[in-house]
């Protein structure tokens, strides 16, 4: 485990191989949940957890797989590890299952879960995987956080809505006012649909112009881009 | 390379299968005897929140939770496979019925209520229980959810009387009733506002058979 590993998962987790973005895995659960920021976010983070613990146990379990069986031996390993997660979290920290609690289950059904146990977990050392799996969930989280932000700002002209159920200090902020009309359709499942659609255009017209960029540009001698830096790996 | 036959390959996956098996069904089932007891304290004490959101603590005396009648299907109150129905007594007089009611006709799906009511069919409280209605949407019956905070939906059935009100008008406002409901979301009002009618009609009904029976005992066919 060196630095340039380290950054490579991490430039690929939260951007050149986004799981919401990229990778379109787990479409399921991000169009359910991301009606509200808080919502999105509190699934990211059960996500990122799940996903850890996932990488980090069939790593290391990975010389004693095998090959024929793989699929059924991690749906096996994940579905127990989701289910210990969830019991432990509803027996002692109870405070944040009830926050956290109805997504845990909900993550079984991510497809992104058993995606980078196949692609990355099951053929890399426990650390890396572990390192892997955090950033794949932190690329999720930012993804989820923009589409729950938006599709709640619109559909209802609020942001941060639940957030008292966290931190009951906090509350919720009004940013169109009281006369907002609720623009429904951003909460309903078409707007699921058209935010992230937007989102990944937006994704795209980001990349293309960094890449146009990157090509009318001289090529620099010493320093190495990252872009380089990741597909060299 | 060793090469394997098809059976010997079979029964070496089979049995490492099995083995994985084996390992991660015993930690789950550690993990669920190890956590029992805590979940069902939790369980306890939500379930207590909760009843003292709809009924106020101080209004009985008895047990609550030990006091209960077992109902059998009851299609009138939603319950498919039965539900019990807890007896709220003040120095033995009949307090409230606690009664759990199942609204099949939720925009997604059922809704779970707890509705407490006096002997004379007036509401002392109302909270969705267990339900699936659309975020920022249908979600206001919960209270916590509810954008409202000082004045939530669901309180409006708090101190409300059944026979007061009459069963033509206990609907919401659109369907000529008198109850409230949010723009764009009227079907979970509506579900919910018939449920809590129909608790409160099955307590009014029935409250003399149900406060008399036996503490735990379980009443198959509530007569009328």
């Amino acid at each position: 485990m060196n630095m340039r590993s380290f950054r490579e998962n991490a430039y690929n987790g939260l951007w050149k191989q986004n799981p919401g973005l990229v990778q379109l895995l787990g479409l399921c659960p991000i169009l359910a949940i991301s009606t509200n920021m808080v919502n999105a976010v509190s699934l990211g983070l059960a996500t990122i957890l799940v996903m850890a613990v996932a990488n980090l146990a069939i790593a290391s379990l990975r010389n004693f797989i095998p090959y024929e069986i793989r699929i059924p031996v991690f749906i096996l390993v994940i579905a127990s590890l989701v289910t210990i997660v969830d019991l432990s979290f509803n027996a002692w920290l109870h405070e944040l299952y009830l926050v956290l609690g109805i997504f845990i289950p909900l993550i079984v059904t991510n497809c992104i879960v058993l995606a980078r146990v196949e692609a990355y977990a099951a053929k890399n050392d426990p650390i890396s995987s572990t390192i892997d799996g955090v950033m794949m969930g932190l690329g999720l989280v930012w993804v989820l956080a923009v589409l729950g932000g938006v599709r709640e700002l619109i559909g209802g002209g609020t942001l941060f809505s639940g957030i008292d159920m966290i931190f009951p200090s906090l509350s919720p902020i009004q940013v169109f006012g009281d006369g907002y009309h609720d623009f429904l359709i951003a909460i309903l499942p078409p707007g699921a649909f058209f935010a992230l659609g937007c989102l990944i255009a937006l994704f795209n017209w980001i990349n293309m112009r960094a890449a146009a960029r990157a090509a009318r540009r001289p090529k620099p001698v010493t320093a190495v881009s990252d872009a380089e830096a990741a597909s060299a790996g | 390379m060793t090469r394997y036959t098809a059976a010997r390959t079979s029964i070496r996956t089979a049995s490492i299968m099995v083995i994985f098996t084996l390992m991660f069904t015993s930690m789950m089932s550690l993990t669920y005897r190890a956590t029992r007891p805590a979940i069902e304290a939790s369980q306890f004490a939500e379930r207590m929140r909760l009843m003292n959101e709809i009924l106020p603590a101080g209004a009985y005396n008895n047990p609550l939770l030990d006091d209960y009648v077992e109902l059998g299907p009851t299609p009138e109150l939603g319950l498919d496979r039965g539900g019990r129905i807890y007896r709220a007594r003040r120095d033995g007089e009949p307090v409230a019925l606690i009664i759990e009611v199942v609204a099949p006709d939720g925009y997604a799906g059922r809704i779970q209520l707890a509705v407490a009511i006096d002997p004379t069919g007036r509401v002392s409280g109302v909270r969705a229980t267990n339900h699936a209605e659309t975020p920022g949407l249908g979600d206001y019956i919960d209270p916590r959810k509810d954008k409202e905070r000082a004045r939530p939906w669901i309180n409006q059935f708090t101190g409300v009387s059944f026979q007061e009100v009459g069963e033509e008008s206990w609907r919401v406002r659109r369907d000529g009733g008198v109850f409230d409901y949010r723009i764009g979301a009227t079907i979970s009002a509506r579900a919910v506002t018939m449920a809590t009618g129909r608790a409160a009609r099955f307590a009014l009904t029935h409250h003399v058979a149900l406060f008399d029976a036996k503490a735990g005992s379980r009443l198959g066919e509530v007569t009328e």
